[in-house]
């Protein structure tokens, strides 16, 4: 029996179209011959699937029909609407949007960074040492050798001074035999100090003792040409002074000596720094080191900086922090003992033109010289 | 943000009995009542109205065999079955197309549903095989297969329309044809 004749059988069997003397003999042949069996499975599989393969086309066809009574593009018009079109956008592409989002935060922060911006950002606002650098050192060579002579003279005689150093600021006495202070950051690397007085006296000193934390140094006139002066008009301040405290300085931001008054704005320093005051005083390079005073005449700070960027924004030094620092010099350093006064001032009855008259000489101009 | 779609759904129980007597009326109701829905869902996820179309008579047929099969329970709403298929098959083509974002705008309630479709994604195979064999077989064959076993034309009739001079030629003929295409159908892969 040929396959083809097979299947006709096996198709005449299943469609029911044999005798039942024939589906009889089937059965048997099925039974013996396993082949014939699973031919006969195996036919009604497939044919199940090609039937039922041609009821899905059927049904798509039918589901096509409908489909095309349906208006899609009303219905689409009105369900894409809303959500608007930036959503829908940001829906299609959100990947691609944070990817570029984030190079372009990536590339504007890599470009400040390389630029330096942030970095003059953040140095903005920050303390300035108040010392001045002197013009005259950018004089010709010719001057500057004839300048250095006069110094050399001047240093010989002893007395008349020069405004040649390479930096300046400001000192005042502590005691009558020749201990001035100033700020550490005026006396810095120098080779040679001298201060000046308003006279325009100038002797050499020594560093004897300088507190970069504190930003304070101790200098010690060693010019045989100085006489003793006389006590000190005022006093040190122990205590904290308040905020709205009237106080004024003097300084040499130029030759001559320079007179300011403002009041204390706040009991801290540049960013909440306790050591010192911030006090409203137009104060310019040169004031450095300079005494600050209350009504009284009681010394209550040293000027050491001003923020930049900001107004009336100076910082004084803390008297308490200036009497620690004394107190901190070895005993070797010092000739004898050095005490303050810290008892009361001579001048504080005194109008303000009189107690700056009294003070005047006891504030020196410190002129830095290095090479 | 989603919308409320009017539409006349037809009753749930009556749906599924026009179902299951085969009513064309009850196909066409149940088809437009819920084509907005998913199309809604579709477009809101990265595809267009074509797929929208596509997906949405898959799952007709999806929920036809299951109810036809006798085993179909409803244990919710038909609208939220048909929308649980059609966002499984969304996210399937989503995958497929590498455009899924990870996420799925949804506008309905819906159900996990892992055992429904996977007798219809076999009989996708299957179907997709005997297709591609038939398109393979060339003509006259496909056409007299699909005449005598698909549209249950009388072996007469082939034969009148393909001018065989008898009905037992155009019979034979059939059967070389039938064992052709089953050849095809299991060579393929």
């Amino acid at each position: 029996m040929s396959d083809i004749e097979l299947l006709k059988v096996i198709e005449k069997y299943l469609n029911g179209e044999m005798s039942i003397d024939e589906r009889i003999r089937f059965d048997m042949l099925r039974r013996d011959n396993a082949d014939v069996d699973s031919k006969l499975k195996e036919h009604q599989q497939f044919s199940d699937c090609l039937k039922q393969y041609g009821e899905r086309l059927q049904f798509e066809h039918i589901l096509n029909e409908i489909h095309q009574e349906i208006d899609v593009e009303a219905l689409k018009e009105e369900l894409v609407s809303h959500p608007s079109w930036i959503v829908q956008l940001w829906r299609d592409h959100h990947s691609k949007i944070s990817l570029a989002a984030s190079i372009a935060i990536f590339a504007v922060l890599g470009t400040l960074f390389f630029t330096g911006y942030l970095k003059s950002q953040s140095q903005e606002s920050t303390v300035l040492d108040l010392r001045k650098r002197v013009e005259s050192y950018k004089q010709s060579t010719d001057k500057f050798r004839r300048s250095t002579d006069a110094l050399l003279k001047d240093m010989n005689s002893g007395t008349r001074g020069t405004n040649n150093g390479k930096y300046s600021g400001t000192g005042f006495a502590i005691s009558s035999d020749g201990y001035i202070v100033t700020n550490a950051h005026v006396v810095n690397d120098a080779d040679s100090v001298y201060i000046q007085n308003a006279e325009g006296d100038a002797y050499r000193v020594k560093t004897i003792y300088s507190d970069p934390i504190y930003d304070v140094a101790i200098l010690k006139i060693t010019d045989p040409a100085f006489k003793s002066l006389k006590a000190l008009p005022y006093a040190f301040k122990k205590a904290k002074s308040d905020i709205g405290e009237d106080v004024f300085t003097i300084g040499y931001p130029k030759n001559d000596a320079v007179y300011d008054k403002g009041y204390l704005s706040s009991t801290t320093g540049f960013n909440g720094d306790t050591i010192r005051y911030q006090v409203s005083i137009p104060v310019n390079p040169g004031n450095s080191g300079g005494p600050v005073l209350d009504n009284k005449g009681n010394i209550i700070g040293i000027i050491s900086g001003k923020q930049t960027q900001t107004d009336g924004a100076a910082f004084a030094i803390k008297s308490s922090y200036l009497i620690k620092a004394i107190k901190a010099i070895p005993a070797d350093s010092l000739k004898g003992k050095l005490n303050l006064n810290t008892n009361k001032s001579s001048i504080a009855g005194l109008t303000r033109t009189q107690q700056i008259n009294k003070l005047q000489n006891y504030v020196f101009m410190v002129k830095v010289y290095n090479n | 943000m989603s919308k409320h779609i009017k539409s006349s759904a037809p009753a749930d129980n009556e749906a599924i009995l026009g179902i299951l007597n085969n009513s064309e009326d009850m196909l066409k109701h149940i088809y437009i009542a819920y084509f907005p829905m998913v199309l809604q869902l579709v477009l809101s996820n990265n595809g267009s109205e074509h797929d929208a179309k596509d997906i949405y008579q898959e799952a007709i047929i999806v929920l036809y065999s299951k109810v036809r099969s006798g085993d179909f329970e409803l244990s919710s709403k038909l609208k939220t079955y048909i929308y649980s298929i059609c966002r499984r098959l969304w996210l399937k083509r989503l995958n497929q197309m590498s455009r899924f974002g990870g996420s799925i705008h949804d506008f309905q309630e819906y159900m996990p549903l892992e055992n429904d479709l996977v007798n219809h994604e076999e009989k996708d195979i299957q179907f997709d095989k005997m297709e591609g064999a038939l398109n393979l077989l060339g003509e006259p064959c496909k056409t007299i297969i699909q005449d005598f076993y698909i549209y249950n034309r009388s072996m007469q009739d082939i034969c009148d329309k393909f001018s065989y001079t008898n009905a037992d030629n155009a019979k034979t003929q059939k059967y070389k044809c039938l064992q052709r295409l089953k050849k095809l159908f299991f060579q393929q892969k």
